[in-house]
């Protein structure tokens, strides 16, 4: 069983590979971006050595790991599901011997993976060049930061099979998937860092998933979090992957029924 | 007066496709929203960390943001080709148009308008107006009708930029990825842009004058005295690039052979 969904990934990763062309360009948007957040940030630090504990050059490093990792976890499955909810081949999927979801996110994870070597690391090489940016050296830092990355990922994927199978229950609902997409980059900080939100507003964003897919994983490798602070951040992004199982398999349930009236 | 009676069938032809689902509609509507929420809560929590950047108060950098969706609003309801390649090349709907005898850069600006986005006007002018209590400024008489100008000069800045950019098109039938890149840099235009590198600075006046877009003319009406002469020349850089844009268009479709079939 677990060969067919290793399958799946690869499978993946090969379409990915097929259109590769495609990536060298989203490198250049990505680098575009970067520098408007760079500029606008460096524009505050002039006055100002640190803020909220970060330093320019880490503001800086952040800006860049946060963006290249959004290369990596960022993925259409929302949008995919409900495409196949509306033009019925979601019933195909249901009669195979697998699991429909499960399914899903291992595309998301081998479009992760090739994303991951053909986009993350080749732009993180290029805006190194460009921006003034500090990684650390290779060392366990970089180990666990591929670890709250992989979770961050996770709780990504995760949001984005919520709001695909939405579609079961509202039928057109491209706008929720664009308004969803503008919310997580907002709330998960990847504009800005949880850290400098006001505090009211971090309170909130601390008992919400977002902060899981990018602040955290960025934050780790910026400060090269260790001991207690790392375990507490690891340990939110674990509860939170399997906290947001429960809403998933409810609406899962729910909508197998949904889907079973519109059959009939 | 041809042209604007064939403007006007299309307009009616146009509503009765955007009625048939009304819902879509008003879920674009408040998606458009959303989005311009997101980049002022930006700015908000941005200037929680700074009184200025680099001399620019939180309100006259919300000022300036306003100001920019204006000229982007005109826009998007103009233009809104970013399915070119696809629609009518690839697919052949160029061919249709050509055996018309319009201008085929008004046909398919008629046929893809989205008139529904000039809703970003009054979006635009909330936020200006909500920024402008915040701020003391002495409005001439002339400003509102300067204001109107320079949003159209930026409209034909973008216009120009995106009307060459599709034009490729017409020469090669392969997807070309110009047109995000350069859609990201057009994101710098709503920023003071003395807060780029030089060589930014540089390129976002005279290679791809974004900054006539929304900086320029929005300093000019924060009564700032530094850029006036940028901000007055917003219409001529707009005529300029439009004329270019549509210059390489009409080579373009000399050049066109049609993809086949």
């Amino acid at each position: 069983m677990l060969r067919a969904y290793l399958e799946v990934i690869r499978i993946r990763f090969l379409m990915m590979l097929a259109y590769r062309v495609n990536y060298y360009s989203g490198i250049v948007i990505y680098s575009i971006n970067i520098g408007v957040y760079y500029f606008l940030w460096m524009a505050i630090y002039g006055e100002q050595s640190s803020l909220q504990g970060l330093s320019a050059v880490q503001m800086a490093t952040y800006i860049a790991i946060s963006w290249m990792a959004r290369a990596f976890y960022f993925n259409n499955l929302d949008r995919e599901i409900a495409q196949e909810i509306r033009d019925g081949t979601v019933a195909i999927q249901l009669i195979r011997p697998y699991q429909y979801l499960l399914v899903k996110a291992c595309q998301g994870l081998g479009e992760g993976i090739f994303r991951l070597f053909l986009f993350s690391i080749p732009g993180m090489i290029v805006v190194s060049l460009i921006f003034p940016i500090q990684l650390p050296s290779i060392g366990t830092v970089w180990l666990t930061f591929a670890l709250s990355l992989l979770l961050g990922f996770i709780v990504n994927v995760e949001l984005n099979l919520i709001t695909g199978l939405l579609a079961f229950f509202i039928l057109n609902n491209q706008g929720m998937i664009r308004a969803k997409r503008v919310m997580v980059d907002l709330l998960s900080g990847l504009f800005i860092p949880i850290s400098f939100y006001p505090l009211w507003a971090q309170t909130i964003l601390n008992y919400l998933p977002f902060q899981a897919i990018s602040y955290l994983p960025s934050i780790i490798l910026v400060k090269g979090l260790g001991g207690d602070e790392l375990t507490q951040a690891l340990l939110i992004q674990l509860v939170w992957c399997f906290v947001l199982l429960i809403p998933i398999s409810l609406i899962w349930r729910k909508s197998r029924k949904a889907l079973v009236v519109q059959g009939g | 007066m041809f042209q604007l009676q064939l403007f006007i069938e299309y307009f009616k032809q146009y509503l009765k496709v955007r009625l048939a689902y009304r819902w879509d509609f008003v879920v674009q509507l408040g998606t458009d929203f959303f989005f311009q929420a997101v980049n002022l809560v930006f700015i908000l929590v941005f200037f929680g960390h700074t009184k200025t950047l680099n001399g620019w108060t939180q309100h006259e950098v919300i000022f300036i943001y306003g100001y920019f969706l204006i000229p982007w609003a005109i826009f998007s309801a103009i233009f809104n080709l970013w399915d070119f390649n696809e629609r009518y090349v690839i697919k052949g709907e160029m061919d249709r148009i050509l055996t018309r005898p319009v201008h085929s850069l008004l046909q398919v600006i008629m046929e893809t308008m989205t008139p529904e986005s000039l809703i970003g006007v009054v979006t635009g002018v909330i936020v200006m107006g909500w920024a402008a209590t915040g701020l003391e400024i002495e409005w001439a008489w002339y400003d509102p009708i300067l204001l109107l100008v320079f949003a159209l000069g930026g409209v034909a800045v973008y216009g120009g930029i995106f009307i060459s950019l599709i034009s490729i098109s017409l020469f090669t039938d392969s997807k070309s990825d110009l047109q995000p890149i350069i859609y990201n840099i057009g994101t710098y235009g709503r920023y003071p842009v003395n807060i780029y590198h030089r060589l930014i600075q540089f390129v976002l006046t005279w290679v791809l004058p974004f900054a006539f877009v929304g900086f320029y003319p929005a300093s000019y009406l924060l009564d700032k005295t530094q850029w006036q002469w940028y901000a007055l020349i917003t219409p001529l850089v707009g005529a300029v690039y439009l004329g270019i844009g549509i210059m390489i268009w009409n080579w373009g479709i000399r050049y066109y052979r049609g993809a086949g079939n």
